[in-house]
């Protein structure tokens, strides 16, 4: 959408002192598995999973499956390469979720601090409920 | 002196509003001497407010580096459409174009608009001028896009070149056109709420500003979803991005609005319930300007540290939105809901789906909202879209199978046996479609079902049209069956790109081939290319569809210079079926490249999707305007209400 809300800000984040190091990133060659899908079609799907339900930490509103930040590059190659270790896909996002917070995953979850997310849908089933059967209850001729 | 002029416009026009306010409530208490001066004070604005638009364009246009705008978002050697296009690429100018137009709108409908009764009409215009006076006091005290330099400067910054694409020079403005039509349906509300005249009358008198407001949107929305498409480089076309959401829900609440408002126009029912959508209608749309404009979506404490504007917007929308619920929450009792109805009918399926939308439009606020409230207490969760997509098709699924057999029932009662048989052909059709997905091979539980209801629907979408001389058939029920058809061309578009999509990522030697679903990619050469501001790698590709004719591909990967980003620059081949999407990529280790290939099944159906929806809502509006248009002429009467009330034998 209005994606240049983010180029934008992308922009004054390298213009802003980040330039520099930013820079020596992307001269690194990125690693093996972050532009290289694994050979057991299965595993890589397994892998993409995942990834999809990873947050880009440098980017606004990407999964690491779709953005070149360098460091969605790293992410990818971690993922696939524990992936193909045999590691399963939840511990995997444990581990990222021990390093870097809640934050980095988009997988939702019920906790202290992310319940209304869910009570809330379900109040809103209800409140539509109530609604809906109220207009039904009240059959031609009895409506306010 | 042009700067000038624009600025003394706009404070004129600041000033007309208020008098535009003041006169209008007096109006409706009853005091009428100054009742008089409300409608040509509207139209005296909405050309003040045009001028001190016009000025900035011609700033622009000429470059005048004096003015601090100008210095900071244009360039002398821009092409001249970007030029244009840089007086609202920016943070002040997007407000002066809101506030122009707005005051535009004001003017046309003081103008043009005599069904409703005088003073609810006076207070309409009030309501719209309250609206204005913020937004003025908002350009004139924090964002002035006349400001001078003291010192004019050599040389103008020019603007981000990911910027400098036709497209999205007019996105902006197209979003802006929606926000602005639906705060005319809100001051219509607000009007009527006042003098408590919620008339089918008024139900048409606001409806073609939410129909023009919705095509707006919903044009806004399918092209910025392509922009993401192949602009970001990686295939994805929606992100449950806040700025996404920001521009959905009022699409949402307008969708809804407009529903309702045609029950009111056709039948004299859901006063309240019409109104109460106005509001929230308008509050979503002032929701997405403040979470764009406000800086607050960088960081709940960026926004902390410099909060002016911020403050400024949010303080808006705190008195707009609570003034009007405030208003409804007074007057609303006071209004009868109207016409009486069954469940099954008509008014009972599209009261069904106005609940349905009102509850998508609650989650997708939720979790918009959700993270900027608890960043605020320094806890920070992502919600994304593995929450949205489930979520919403709670309430979306129900939705849209109530939408393929809502416009098959009659007005006011009828049952639901009577249209047994295309219920069953429905249901038949989209269980065919389930097992013929799943048999396919795609287990993704919400795309199989997307595709099955898609199906449904496009069916269903069309039987509205059977057994009628096509000749005869209203525009407006045209404008229905086009957009209830374009909802199912999107889904399918969704679910297949969901469910079938391919991806290889493949490190390839010049003159080696790769395979992509039934895609051969061939690697032509890989050769630099510079252009005006950037350097670039541009891959060569032969790509051949199932062992076909090949088709040219040369996508880039970009380095810009000033400021220094690299893009990457997709190139898609487009057939009938589906998109194969290429990026070329880094160098790999010996010699080989990056390409990044997809091939994605009848994804352009997304996009095709939206511009029918969009193309219904204009038929409609064409179509309605059309009928007043006779209406007012008073020659060759057509009953609108019939026109509106005619149900499908």
């Amino acid at each position: 959408m209005i994606r240049l809300l983010l180029a934008t800000l992308l922009a004054t984040l390298l213009a802003a002192g980040m330039a520099v190091p930013a820079l020596a990133q992307y001269r690194l060659p990125p690693a093996p598995y972050a532009y290289q899908q694994l050979e057991n079609p299965a595993a890589e799907a397994e892998a993409q999973a995942l990834m999809e339900t990873l947050r880009c930490l440098k980017c606004q509103s990407q999964s690491i499956a779709d953005s070149d930040a360098p460091m969605a590059g790293d992410m990818r190659h971690q993922v696939r390469t524990r992936i193909a270790a045999g590691e399963e896909p939840e511990a995997i996002r444990a581990w990222l979720v021990a390093r870097y917070g809640d934050y980095v995953s988009y997988a939702p979850t019920v906790s202290e601090t992310t319940w209304p997310l869910f009570a809330i849908p379900f109040l809103l089933i209800l409140v539509a409920g109530i609604l809906l059967w109220r207009r039904i209850g009240r059959k031609e001729g009895d409506a306010a | 002196m042009i700067a000038e002029v624009g600025l003394a416009a706009l404070w004129l026009a600041a000033a007309l509003s208020v008098l535009q306010l003041m006169s209008g409530v007096f109006a409706v208490r009853g005091h009428d001497e100054l009742g008089a001066l409300v409608r040509p004070t509207a139209i005296a604005q909405g050309a003040l407010a045009a001028v001190s638009f016009g000025m900035l364009v011609w700033l622009f246009l000429i470059t005048d580096l004096s003015v601090k705008l100008v210095a900071t978002n244009s360039h002398s050697a821009k092409p001249w459409i970007f030029k244009l296009a840089g007086s609202w690429g920016n943070h002040e100018g997007s407000m002066l174009l809101w506030v122009t137009v707005m005051a535009l709108a004001g003017g046309l409908i003081a103008l043009i608009e005599r069904r409703i009764p005088e003073v609810t009409m006076r207070a309409t215009l009030a309501a719209q001028a309250f609206v204005a006076i913020g937004f003025y006091a908002f350009i004139l005290f924090s964002s002035n896009p006349f400001e001078r330099l003291p010192m004019p400067a050599v040389e103008g910054q020019g603007l981000n070149p990911l910027l400098q694409d036709i497209g999205l020079a007019f996105h902006p403005p197209t979003l802006y056109f929606g926000y602005v039509g639906l705060s005319v349906a809100f001051s219509f509300a607000v009007g009527a709420l006042l003098t408590r005249q919620v008339t089918p009358d008024f139900a048409r008198a606001m409806r073609p500003w939410i129909l023009g407001a919705w095509i707006f949107l919903t044009l806004g929305i399918t092209a910025g979803s392509y922009w993401a498409y192949y602009e970001l480089g990686w295939g994805g076309w929606w992100f449950w991005d806040p700025v996404e959401n920001a521009s959905l829900m009022p699409w949402l609440a307008a969708t809804a609005l407009l529903h309702s408002v045609s029950v009111l126009a056709a039948r004299d029912a859901l006063r309240t319930w019409t109104i109460m959508l106005g509001v929230v209608a308008f509050s979503m749309s002032m929701l997405g300007t403040f979470l764009v404009r406000s800086g607050i979506l960088t960081s709940v404490h960026a926004f902390a540290v410099d909060p002016e504007r911020g403050t400024f917007i949010l303080f808006l929308l705190a008195i707009y939105i609570g003034g009007a619920l405030a208003v409804f929450g007074l007057r609303a009792g006071s209004i009868s809901e109207g016409a009486r109805f069954s469940f099954s009918s008509r008014e009972g399926a599209l009261v069904f789906n106005n609940v349905m939308l009102s509850a998508i439009l609650g989650i997708v606020l939720l979790g918009t909202l959700y993270p900027l409230l608890t960043e605020a207490f320094d806890v920070r969760v992502s919600v994304g879209p593995p929450y949205f997509n489930p979520v919403g098709a709670i309430f979306t699924i129900p939705m849209l199978l109530v939408m393929a057999v809502g416009p098959l029932l009659r007005w006011r009662q009828d049952s639901l046996a009577r249209i047994k048989l295309p219920m069953v052909i429905i249901a038949v059709i989209m269980l065919a479609t389930l097992a013929l997905v799943v048999i396919l091979g795609a287990y993704s539980l919400l795309a199989d079902l997307g595709l099955a209801v898609a199906v449904g629907l496009a069916i269903a979408s069309v039987l509205p049209l059977r057994g009628r001389n096509l000749l005869r058939v209203p525009l407006a029920t045209w404008g229905m069956v086009i957009a209830h058809f374009g909802i199912a061309v999107a889904l399918f578009g969704m679910a297949s790109e969901s469910a079938f999509s391919e991806e290889k990522l493949a490190a390839v030697n010049v003159g080696d081939s790769t395979q992509v679903g039934p895609w051969t990619v061939k690697l032509e050469s890989v050769t630099p290319v510079a252009g005006p501001n950037w350097t670039a790698i541009e891959g060569r590709l032969q790509a051949s569809y199932d062992g076909g004719e090949p088709t040219e591909m040369s996508p880039q990967a970009r380095n810009f210079w000033a400021p220094v980003q690299e893009t990457t620059e997709s190139e898609l081949a487009t057939r009938w079926n589906g998109q194969l999407y290429a990026v070329v990529g880094n160098e790999a280790s010996q010699g080989r490249w990056q390409l990044r290939l997809w091939w994605k099944p009848f994804v352009t159906f997304i996009w095709h999707g939206g511009m029918l929806v969009a193309l219904g809502g204009l038929l409609a509006l064409i179509g309605r305007v059309k009928t007043d248009l006779k209406r007012r002429r008073g020659e060759d009467f057509v009953d609108e209400e019939s026109a509106d009330a005619e149900a499908v034998a």
